[in-house]
């Protein structure tokens, strides 16, 4: 016990012997996670980021129009008018995610098949392949807009009538019995009535020196619903805080790269000849893996608990679930961090070229664990897949003891599991280790 | 006090060490030479535990070394061809460290870390850190290292690499008085001259074989004919000849 004291203050001593690796240590996780937190915060007082669109309107139809200043009216859009040639060249810039172009033609056809079921028109949309998402959000709130005009100048305008007018010239030719010729004839004669009577609001004053009242709106169809949004946290006045999140990310993905420190230092430490005296010192094998394991451990908890003393203070991060579970779960990650560093050591032969092997695992590790981004957008077989990737189980279990409020029954399955990858990253460090020093 | 009885290690198809033997008393100093490859770090890294060997037996006082954990490790000190220290660290913290290895109490250890840096003359720079010392410093400080928990027998793997002609006397006047304490020393060194000045008996390897262990007057049997007295270089070079090993 005594030599491995002597090694977790060693590993102390030099941890802290380079201030400025500390610094870099502490603050750097510290001022990422703060940029990302900043990003994912969600603060429903912050300013949306509208997304820009360019509208090209080919067709100049009362639909069209429509379109038009339905998006504009939008929140979530940020709508332009440039000629398509000028759309076209700011989606190949990049300065605009998509550009939508409405032909000439689209009203008139667009009513047809709204109603007749004839063949649709097409609408143009050029986007940049690299904002995809946005597309997917420009399209929807787009369909909003083109049925609400179109189904409004149906409804209440001339194409509408038009429409109406030449049906009920058709109706003769139409292949049905009479009697069903008669009664569509009836309900179309009542539609027309509708269309030629004067719209309420355009109706002559009440009293006389009273004002006209302003026409109506055009009326088209509208989502036939409102949704009543509830951001479902550990209570009804906790609001979702992003840096819990962000912080729990960065401060993982820097405690794993601390450990690539770790299993690199015991490299050196190989190369420098200082194993050699460790070896030929009476100590057991478990005993100096044990040490490394400690002070790597205890260095991983120093920096997480940096991280969120940090967030909690400046960012109100607030540990609104188990705080006993919080610690299992920093435990159980500090000591994962340290095992995955012990097996480095084991694996690598160089100090340097085990530098970037272990860099980049440890990125794909925290990358596929959603620490940079939330693991909903990957492919569902890739989400499956990070079922094995120890950084999510830390991730989603810091955010379970954080924001979500969970108890302590929540951190028992992600601690076990990062125990787990303890226990494998160990036994297969213990298994690999090069013991021999000649 | 340490008895080396046919060791053996192979790597792979490579015999590094075939079948060595050779003693080392109480107060005496061996000097282990051998061209480079010849097997002298792997005998000596078997010696201390840190190479498993795949025959022989290492022996201390007639019981031999098991295991890392054996208490006999105790009797041993290495001193490594490399500069084993933290350049991090103060002098006075890498031998704390170095010390609590082998359990010693905080007051032995103390005495022990006083003693071995008067010995090497770093008394006034314990608590410099190691990173600022000369290469010289250094190599005393790595000796100091090895000697704190008081063993019997001292491996020293080339401790003079790369030191100035003082800093060399001053080690060699450490490992005197070392062997004036009762030390046994094994010397490995590639400088004929520090074992004509320290070594008591020769063992020379090549090939990972013992070709000649004696005193160095007793070497001078395989002095090449007709030469009359010669030095250690020209016995060593008769035995093992003049090819190039790099």
């Amino acid at each position: 016990m005594q030599a491995i004291l002597a090694m977790i203050r060693k590993d102390l001593q030099l941890f802290l012997a380079d201030r400025r690796a500390v610094v870099m240590g502490l603050v750097a996780p510290v001022a990422i996670a703060s940029f990302f937190g900043s990003i994912f915060s969600g603060s429903p007082d912050a300013e949306r980021a509208k997304i820009p669109v360019a509208i090209i309107d080919q067709d100049r139809t009362a639909v069209s129009r429509g379109i038009v200043e339905g998006a504009r009216g939008d929140q979530y859009l940020l709508v332009s008018n440039p000629t398509a040639d000028e759309a076209r060249d700011a989606v190949k810039k990049g300065t605009l995610a998509v550009a939508v172009i409405i032909p000439q033609g689209f009203g008139d056809a667009a009513g047809r098949a709204f109603f007749t079921g004839a063949a649709k028109p097409e609408l143009n949309v050029l986007y940049d392949p690299s904002r995809s998402t946005e597309l997917g959000l420009v399209r929807g709130v787009l369909t909003e807009h083109i049925m609400q005009s179109v189904s409004a100048e149906m409804f209440t305008g001339d194409q509408g009538r038009t429409l109406v007018d030449d049906t009920l010239a058709a109706i003769d030719a139409m292949p049905m019995a009479g009697q069903q010729q008669a009664m569509l004839r009836d309900l179309l004669q009542s539609a027309r009535k509708f269309y030629s009577a004067p719209a309420p609001a355009a109706a002559a004053p009440a009293a006389p020196g009273a004002t006209a009242a302003a026409p109506a709106p055009r009326r088209g169809l509208s989502m036939p619903y409102a949704v009543k949004e509830e951001a479902v946290t550990s209570g009804d006045n906790v609001s979702y805080n992003g840096y819990a999140h962000s912080f729990a990310g960065m401060g993982i993905q820097f405690l794993l790269l601390a450990s690539i420190d770790l299993g690199v230092g015991i490299l050196l430490e190989r190369q420098r000849g200082l194993w050699k005296r460790l070896r030929s010192a009476p100590i057991s094998r478990l005993s100096l893996l044990a040490g490394k394991a400690a002070s790597g451990s205890l260095i991983a908890l120093l920096t997480l608990t940096v991280s969120f003393a940090f967030a909690m203070i400046v960012f109100g991060v607030r540990i609104q679930g188990s705080r006993i579970g919080f610690a299992a779960i920093a435990l159980a990650t500090a000591l994962m961090a340290s095992t995955f560093g012990l097996l480095v050591a084991s694996l690598g032969k160089t100090p340097g070229g085990t530098r970037g092997i272990a860099s980049l695992s440890v990125l794909l590790m925290v990358m596929l664990g959603g620490a940079w981004v939330p693991s909903f957008i990957f492919p569902a077989w890739l989400q499956r897949l990070t079922v094995v990737i120890p950084a999510r189980w830390a991730v989603d279990g810091f955010d379970a003891m954080t924001w979500r409020g969970l108890g302590l029954q929540a951190a028992v399955l992600p601690t076990l599991v990062m125990l787990g990858f303890a226990a494998v990253f160990g036994t297969l460090a213990v298994a690999r280790f090069r013991w021999e020093e000649a | 006090m340490l008895d080396v009885r046919g060791l053996r290690k192979a790597y792979g198809d490579l015999v590094a060490v075939h079948e060595i033997s050779f003693s080392l008393n109480a107060g005496e100093v061996v000097g282990l030479l051998g061209p480079n490859g010849a097997g002298k770090t792997t005998t000596v890294s078997m010696i201390a535990g840190l190479v498993v060997p795949d025959g022989g037996q290492v022996l201390i006082d007639g019981s031999p070394l098991a295991g890392d954990t054996d208490p006999k490790k105790q009797r041993i000190g290495l001193v490594p061809q490399d500069l084993a220290l933290y350049d991090e660290l103060s002098a006075l913290s890498n031998l704390q460290f170095f010390g609590a290895l082998y359990r010693l109490s905080p007051a032995v250890l103390k005495t022990a870390i006083d003693r071995s840096l008067t010995l090497v003359g770093l008394a006034d720079r314990a608590r410099d850190r190691v990173g600022t010392f000369s290469g010289g410093m250094k190599r005393r400080l790595n000796l100091a290292a090895s000697l704190l928990h008081d063993p019997d027998i001292l491996l020293l793997d080339e401790p003079t690499v790369g030191v100035d002609p003082q800093s060399r006397n001053a080690i060699f006047s450490n490992l005197e008085t070392l062997k004036a304490q009762g030390k046994a020393l094994l010397y490995t060194t590639h400088y004929m001259e520090e074992v004509e000045r320290l070594a008591d008996r020769v063992v020379i390897v090549d090939h990972g074989r013992v070709v000649a262990a004696d005193t160095l007057d007793g070497l001078q049997q395989y002095a090449p004919t007709g030469a009359g007295r010669v030095s250690l270089e020209t016995i060593f070079l008769a035995l093992t000849g003049r090819t190039l090993r790099d």
